[in-house]
């Protein structure tokens, strides 16, 4: 199918570009940055242990929220620098080929347009998926072999923050077949930002029982799902006991998005692919 | 309807009426001419980029789609190529209907503004050009080098195309145009980064092209190159077609031609003026006439008039145009009237 033509070729493109490299190199610092904090915790922690005294009265702190806390900013991490190479690997994928007219040859080829979007899509997608698969893989090998601690759901969790990338990457490809590539950028990342904000303010609802905060927060996870898919994310690879410790907070979440959210989080990539395909079928180059 | 040639019988470049494409030669039964248009027209917000385009051009045809920048070829090519929307009107390429998959896969197109994903070689560019045109691996494998050579680019197949010149790109996208053996191929300003060899060498290209049955639509600005391999013209202008006919009959049957008769009279001068269009009468002692003829003919029928009246002709000194005239004539005609 051509469809796949241009996939394999968005990827090979994808990975010809300096802003990618940047957040690989950054994901790499990150990644041996949070190896030795994650050391360093390990030891914080033994030290501990050996300082309390012997008859080991009375503390409700357990590793395991220690350690589920530091998976979850690992993922957290992870999820965001995945988000943000979204973000930048697709703002201009249509836009900018329309700009610099790699386009032109293209389109007068036996394919459909819609090919041409959904290659570009799965191209990115794929490219993604390989990048959060490598890193959420980092994430728990560090906890596994430095921490010997495993997060539960680890498999779901990485599903989840997948779907948040492919939000994303739907919401930027649909955006690029409609405005220039600084705009859609400009229009992406204020979304983002307001998706997050929009569930922290949930979460300071929830904190203290103010509905209106929390339909705030409602309504920017329809608006744009990443942060509640994120937030989903963090609630199924912690235990239940590393939840109820934090409570509501910044990253996580306390009341999980229901299975409901998941499916309209799925439906939103689905049509704003849709919607993508169908801008661009008339979309004059 | 059409200032630069209206008033027969000085019609001399075919008018673009809908009668004159009707009355063009029809090609023989089952074959669908390989680019036919009807009123296509394009308007950007309140700029008409192109006004009405209704042309056909025959298979195996070698096309010359002349006119000024900003006259609206790419645009029109563009509307074939399905790159931009049609604002009213339709066409037909190799008998199908625009967008058509397996017109498309028969038809190759060198886009004007064009880039490629520099970052691959030659090969590989031409090689995923090649998956696109829908072409097996085998196709490929013998076609790649064949267009490679054809191009001049054999020894640069391996070179990422970053590296190659503003000519080599040129030649490369002709190779990407040339991958898939189109039946009819596009080509927009195909030797605007070329040197003079380069130029001679995308003309002999078309001229093998042609040789090979190959119908090719060639946009232009450039007379020279147009001149040098088209069949049949259109010169464009303002987004319409100002004049269309083979290249021979637009050079010869626009003439100019210079009388020194021994008088003239004014009633002469009517008689004279319904048989030619007299551009203007020098000098009175053995004035010279010059007057515009559709024809050879015609002038010498207007020398047997000037000898039936007894009028004493000294020379007759017919000048032919060339397309550069016939071009500029039209345009200039054209501009005065839209400004
Ligand atoms: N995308 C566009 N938006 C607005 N105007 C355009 C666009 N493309 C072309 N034009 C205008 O249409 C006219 C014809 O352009 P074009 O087809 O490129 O001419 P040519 O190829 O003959 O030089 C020009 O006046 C040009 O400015
Ligand atoms: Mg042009």
């Amino acid at each position: 199918m051509k469809a796949l033509v241009i996939a394999r070729l968005t990827f090979r493109e994808a990975l010809q570009r300096k802003l990618i490299w940047g957040v690989l190199a950054l994901s790499l610092v990150f990644v041996a940055l949070y190896a030795f904090g994650f050391h360093l915790l390990v030891r914080e922690w033994n030290e501990m242990q050996a300082r309390r005294p012997a008859d080991g009265g009375g503390s409700i702190l357990t590793y395991e929220i220690f350690a589920s806390s530091m998976v979850m900013l690992g993922l957290y991490t992870v999820n965001f620098l995945a988000g943000i190479m979204t973000i930048f690997a697709a703002v201009g994928a249509i836009a900018s080929e329309i700009d610099s007219g790699t386009l032109h040859a293209i389109i007068p080829k036996p394919l459909a347009r819609w090919e041409l979007v959904l290659g570009k899509y799965l191209g990115y997608a794929g490219m993604l998926v390989v990048y959060i698969a490598i890193m959420v893989g980092s994430v728990m090998l560090t906890a596994r072999l430095i921490g010997s601690y495993t997060p539960p759901n680890i498999i779901q969790g990485m599903l989840l923050i997948v779907l948040v990338a492919m939000i994303l990457l739907s919401l930027t490809m649909l955006g690029s077949t409609i405005f220039s590539t600084i705009a859609n950028g400009v229009i992406v990342f204020m979304l983002y930002g307001m998706a997050m904000t929009g569930g922290l303010v949930e979460q300071i609802g929830t904190v203290l029982s103010n509905q209106t905060m929390i339909n705030i927060g409602i309504a920017t996870s329809i608006l744009l799902p990443s942060d509640s898919m994120w937030r989903l994310a963090s609630y199924v690879v912690q235990p239940q006991i590393a939840i109820s410790f934090t409570g509501p907070n910044p990253l996580g979440t306390t009341v999980p998005p229901s299975a409901t959210a998941v499916q309209y989080a799925i439906a939103y990539c689905l049509i704003l692919l849709l919607g993508a395909m169908l801008v661009f079928r008339r979309r004059d180059l | 309807m059409f200032g630069p040639i209206g008033h027969p019988p000085y019609g001399i470049l075919t008018p673009m009426t809908e009668t004159a494409v009707r009355t063009e030669t029809e090609p023989p039964a089952g074959t669908a001419p390989a680019v036919e248009t009807f009123g296509l027209r394009k308007v950007y917000g309140d700029r008409v980029a192109v006004e009405d385009l209704t042309l056909r051009v025959e298979e195996g045809e070698v096309f010359g789609f002349l006119g000024p920048n900003g006259a609206g070829k790419t645009t029109s090519v563009k509307m074939l190529m399905g790159l931009v929307r049609p604002t009213s009107g339709t066409a037909r390429l190799l008998g199908r209907p625009l967008g058509d998959r397996a017109a498309r896969a028969k038809i190759g197109f060198l886009p004007e503004m064009f880039r490629f994903h520099d970052w691959l070689t030659g090969e590989e560019l031409l090689d995923i050009h090649g998956q696109l045109y829908g072409m097996s691996r085998a196709h490929r494998q013998r076609r790649i080098p064949e267009v490679l050579e054809l191009v001049g680019l054999s020894h640069a197949g391996r070179q990422r195309v970053r590296t190659y010149s503003k000519g080599m790109q040129q030649r490369i996208g002709l190779a990407q145009a040339l991958l898939n053996e189109p039946r009819l191929v596009f080509l927009d300003e195909p030797t605007s980064a070329l040197d003079p060899i380069g130029r001679r060498d995308v003309r002999d290209i078309i001229l093998r092209l042609r040789a090979a049955g190959m119908t090719v639509f060639l946009n232009s600005h450039l007379l020279s190159e147009v001149e040098s391999v088209s069949d049949r013209v259109a010169i464009i202008n303002h987004g319409r077609v100002a004049a269309i006919g083979p290249m021979a009959d637009l050079l010869r049957r626009d003439l100019t031609v210079e009388l020194r008769l021994s008088a003239v009279d004014p009633e002469l001068l009517d008689d004279l003026g319904r048989l030619v269009h007299i551009e203007h009468v020098d000098g009175h002692e053995r004035p010279t006439v010059v007057a515009r003829v559709p024809d050879e003919e015609t002038i010498a029928r207007a020398v047997d008039l000037l000898v039936a009246r007894g009028v004493r002709v000294y020379g007759v000194m017919p000048e032919r145009r060339t397309l550069e005239q016939v071009f500029l004539d039209v345009v200039e005609k054209e501009g005065g009237k839209a400004e």
